[in-house]
C-alpha cells in the first residue's frame, strides 16, 4: 500500500467496521520507500476471505492484495521470550532453545531472553515446550509472508 | 515566492473553478476564514449559506443526485465537521459523488487538543470513499484534483479534503493538474466478453426471467440502455427504492418497487423467477429480506455491478459481470441484436400471466372513500397535479414509502431519498440542492411532521435564496413508521412514537416568510395542491392532516423472506 499517514488505520478500521478478525498484522516500508508492505493474518470462510480481499482492494491507499495462502509461500515470525531460568532449569531451557534453533540473546542470574523465528505454529510449539510457568513475558511480531519462486507481488 | 504565488485559500477556490463548480454549500468558521475570504472576492463559485452543516451536505447531495455533477460543501473544523457527519454518511451509503472541504486547526496545533480540533480524517474515515489531510501546500491542488476524480469515478462516493488553516494562508504557485493517475486506484471499465456470452445463454434459456435494478442504474446514467434491454426481451422489471426512475414506472413491463414495502407482484416475481438479472443493485436486507429464505438452487443470478465487493456479498451469484452498468448493458444489447435466438416465448407468456395474477391482488389498494385524508391519496394527487414531472425528495418513514409506491417516476434522478442510511432530516435540505441544480423545475419534498423538524431551520435558507419548494407534510402526529412497527411487533405499545407539542406549521412557514396551508378534508387535496403549485416563486408548506392509523402495505417483517408479506 501507499506509504501514507493513515493507510494502516484504514485497513485496521475496515476490519473492525466489518467484523473481520485480525490475528496478526505487520507493516513496514519496502525497498521502494513510497510503498509499505503489510502481512495480515486473518481467519474466515472462503466467502469471508473473498469479501475481505475485495474490500481491501477498494481502499484507495491499497495498491495490491494477494492471498498468500492461495499458493506456496514462506511465512516467518519473530518472537522474544523472557523465561525464568534458575538452577538446573537453565540447562534444560538452553537445550530446548537449541532444538528450536533459537538463540539466547540476554541472560541474568534468574532469566534468559530467547529469540526465535519461524512459522506461527513453531513459535506456539516452543511456548508449549517451555511451559507457561517458566515464561515471564513474550512478544511476537506477527507473521510476514512472501510467495515462493516466481510468484511476486509486483507494483507496476 | 513569485508574484503569481497564490495562498492555499486562493488555490482552493481556483481548483473549484477549474472543476466547473458553480455552487458550494457551506457554513463559515475560524478554520475556513481564509477560504471564505477568497469566495467573497470572486463570483464564479456561488456559495449557499445553510443554517446547519448537516443541511450543507444534504443540499450538496441533492444537487449531485439530481444533476450529473458532484456536490461540493465547505465546513469549518470541529463542530462544523461533526455536524456534517450525518450528511456524509448518508451520501456514502447511497454512493453519491461529493467533495467536502473542511477547515482544520493549523498544522502546528494538530494533536494538541486545540480549539475546535477534531480528528476529521479519523472521524470521517468509515463514511467516506476516501479522505485527505493536506499537510503541505505543494500538494493542495493535486489533492483537490484527486478528490474530484475519486468521488465521481468507479462506484462514486463522498471524498473529504481537510485543509489546516495555515495551509490556506501559505503561498505556492498554482497549477491545476490536467489529469490524475494513481497506481492504487484504477476504476477503468474492462470488457468481459465471456461473461456477457454466459449471461446471454442464461437469458435465452430462461422461463421465468426477472430484471431487478438499483441505484447503480441511476448513478451510472444507464436508464436508456436498461429500458432498451428490458423492452427487447419483454421481461418484467422491478426497481429498488434507490433505483426508481431507472425504468419508466408507467410502462406495462414495470412491476413496481420490490422489497420490504415493495409490491406483491414484484416480490413474488423476484422470489419465483428462474433467471434473475440484477443491475447496479446489491441484494440488501431491505430488498430481499432474509438471504436464506431468498436463496434457491434453481434460480440463476446474473449480477452486473461496478463494485466487485457488491457481488456475492449477501447472495451468491452465477454470472458476475463487473463494470459500469451502461457499458455492460450496451454489450448485452449488442449481443442480443446479433443473436437469432429469442427467449422461450411460450414460457414467457405464461410467466406474464402469472405476474398479472399477482398484480390483480391490487396490493396498494386503500380506502378511497375515507373522510379522513389518506396519505396515499395525497401522493396520487401530487403525481397528477405535477403530471409526474416533479423532482420529489423525501424524508424517512411511512411518507417516504408512500411517495415511492404512489408517485410514478418515469425518469431517473427525479426521486431523491436517503435509502441506505435512512436519514430523517434529509428531505428539505436535499430539496434545496435539487432546486439549485434545476432552477426551472418543480421540486417537492414529501415529509412527515417528525422528520421535517430535524432540519426545519432550512426554511430560512429557502427564503434567502428564493427556493420555491413545495413541502408536502403528511402530518399523522406520529412517527408513523415507528408506530407501525410497534403496532405489528410490540403489542401496540407506542413507546415515544407520538409527536406532541407540534408547532402550527402554517404560522411557522409564514414566520419564515413563506406560504403555509393546512388541509384537513380529502376533498380539498387536489385544489390545495393546484393552488400551491400555481405559486411558482413561493415556497408553500402544505400541512396535510392525515389518518393516524394508516399503515404501509405490503410489508415484509424484518428477517422474513420475500414471499412472507403482510398484505392489506
Ligand atoms: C435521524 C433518524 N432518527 C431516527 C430514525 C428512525 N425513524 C425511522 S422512521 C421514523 C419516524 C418518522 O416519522 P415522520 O417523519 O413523522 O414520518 P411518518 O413515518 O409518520 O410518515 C423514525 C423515528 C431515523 N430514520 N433517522
Amino acid at each position: 500500500m501507499e506509504n501514507e499517514a493513515g493507510a494502516l488505520s484504514r485497513v485496521a478500521g475496515l476490519f473492525s467496521a466489518r467484523g473481520y478478525n485480525i490475528m496478526s498484522l505487520t507493516v513496514a516500508p519496502t525497498e521502494d520507500p513510497t510503498l509499505s508492505r503489510m502481512t495480515l493474518v486473518t481467519v474466515g470462510s472462503d466467502s469471508v476471505v473473498e469479501q475481505i480481499t475485495k474490500q481491501l482492494n477498494k481502499l484507495i491507499d491499497v495498491v495490491k492484495v494477494l492471498d498468500l495462502s492461495d499458493g506456496d509461500h514462506i511465512e516467518c515470525e519473530l518472537m522474544l521470550v523472557k523465561v525464568s531460568a534458575l538452577g538446573k532449569n537453565r540447562k534444560e531451557i538452553k537445550a530446548t532453545t537449541d532444538i528450536f534453533c533459537g538463540r539466547i540473546v540476554d541472560t541474568t542470574d534468574t532469566s534468559y531472553i530467547i529469540e526465535l523465528t519461524g512459522t506461527c505454529s513453531k513459535l506456539d510449539a516452543f511456548i508449549d515446550a517451555m511451559g507457561h510457568s517458566t515464561i515471564l513475558e513474550t512478544v511476537r511480531t506477527g507473521a510476514s509472508g512472501i510467495g515462493r519462486g516466481e510468484r511476486a507481488l509486483e507494483v507496476k | 515566492m513569485s508574484a503569481e504565488d497564490l495562498t492555499g485559500a486562493e488555490i482552493t477556490i481556483r481548483c473549484l473553478q477549474e472543476e466547473g463548480v458553480k455552487h458550494i454549500f457551506g457554513y463559515p468558521g475560524g478554520a475556513v476564514l481564509f477560504i471564505y475570504d477568497e469566495l467573497f472576492k470572486q463570483d464564479k463559485v456561488k456559495h449557499i449559506l445553510v443554517r446547519h452543516e448537516q443541511a450543507a451536505i444534504h443540499a450538496a447531495d441533492g444537487y449531485a443526485r439530481s444533476s450529473k455533477k458532484p456536490g461540493v460543501a465547505l465546513v469549518t473544523s470541529g463542530p462544523g465537521v461533526t455536524n456534517a457527519i450525518t450528511g456524509i454518511a448518508t451520501a456514502y451509503m447511497d454512493s453519491i459523488p461529493m467533495v467536502i472541504i473542511s477547515g482544520q486547526v493549523p498544522t502546528h496545533a494538530i494533536g494538541l487538543d486545540a480549539f475546535q480540533e477534531v480528528d476529521t480524517v479519523g472521524i470521517t474515515r468509515p463514511c467516506v470513499k476516501h479522505n485527505f489531510l493536506v499537510k503541505d501546500i505543494t500538494e493542495l491542488a493535486a489533492t483537490i484534483k484527486k478528490a474530484f476524480y475519486i468521488c465521481s469515478t468507479g462506484r462514486p462516493g463522498p471524498v473529504l479534503v481537510d485543509i489546516p488553516k495555515d495551509i490556506s494562508a501559505e503561498k505556492f504557485k498554482f497549477s491545476y493538474p490536467a489529469s490524475v493517475s494513481m497506481r492504487s486506484y484504477d476504476p477503468i471499465n474492462k470488457d468481459h466478453p465471456e461473461q456477457l456470452k454466459k449471461a446471454i445463454r442464461l437469458i435465452m434459456g430462461s422461463k421465468r426471467p426477472m430484471v431487478y435494478t438499483g441505484g447503480g442504474v441511476i448513478l451510472g446514467n444507464a436508464t436508456s440502455q436498461l429500458t432498451r434491454f428490458v423492452q427487447m426481451l419483454d421481461f418484467p422489471c422491478t426497481n429498488t427504492l434507490m433505483g426508481l426512475g431507472g425504468y419508466p414506472a408507467t410502462d406495462k413491463q414495470f412491476v413496481g418497487m420490490l422489497g420490504m414495502h415493495g409490491t406483491y407482484e414484484a416480490n413474488m416475481a423476484m422470489q419465483n423467477c428462474d433467471v434473475l438479472i440484477a443491475v447496479g443493485a446489491r441484494f440488501d436486507d431491505r430488498v430481499i429480506g432474509n438471504p436464506k429464505h431468498f436463496s434457491n438452487k434453481d434460480r440463476k443470478i446474473i449480477h452486473i455491478d461496478i463494485d466487485p465487493s457488491s457481488i456475492s456479498k449477501r447472495v451468491s451469484v452465477d454470472v458476475p459481470i463487473i463494470g459500469g452498468v451502461s457499458n455492460v448493458l450496451d454489450g448485452l444489447i449488442k449481443l442480443l441484436m446479433a443473436s437469432k435466438e429469442k427467449p422461450k416465448q411460450e414460457a414467457l407468456k405464461s410467466w406474464w400471466a402469472q405476474i398479472d395474477q399477482w398484480r390483480a391482488r391490487d396490493c396498494l389498494k386503500y380506502d378511497r372513500k375515507s373522510t379522513i385524508i389518506k396519505p396515499q391519496m395525497v401522493i396520487e394527487k401530487l403525481y397528477e397535479v405535477t403530471k409526474g414531472e416533479a423532482f420529489i425528495t423525501s424524508d424517512v418513514g411511512q411518507h417516504q414509502m408512500w411517495a415511492a409506491q404512489f408517485y410514478k417516476f418515469d425518469k431517473p434522478k427525479r426521486w431523491i431519498n436517503s435509502g441506505g442510511l435512512g436519514t430523517m432530516g434529509f428531505g428539505l435540505p436535499s430539496a434545496m440542492g435539487v432546486q439549485i441544480a434545476n432552477p426551472k423545475n418543480v421540486v417537492a419534498c414529501v415529509t412527515g411532521e417528525a422528520s421535517i423538524q430535524m432540519c426545519i431551520q432550512e426554511l430560512s435558507t429557502c427564503k434567502q435564496y428564493n427556493l420555491p419548494l413545495k413541502i408536502i407534510n403528511l402530518n399523522n402526529r406520529y412517527m408513523g413508521m415507528v408506530r407501525q412497527w410497534q403496532e405489528f411487533f410490540h403489542g401496540n405499545r407506542y413507546a415515544e412514537s407520538y409527536v406532541d407539542a407540534l408547532p402550527d406549521f402554517v404560522k411557522l412557514a409564514e414566520s419564515y416568510g413563506h406560504v403555509g396551508i393546512k388541509i384537513e378534508n380529502p376533498n380539498d387535496i387536489e385544489d390545495a395542491l393546484k393552488e400551491a403549485f400555481k405559486l411558482k416563486d413561493k415556497l408553500v408548506f402544505m400541512d396535510f392532516i392525515t389518518d393516524q392509523t394508516e399503515n404501509v402495505f405490503p410489508m415484509i417483517p424484518g428477517g422474513k423472506g420475500l414471499s412472507e408479506m403482510i398484505l392489506i
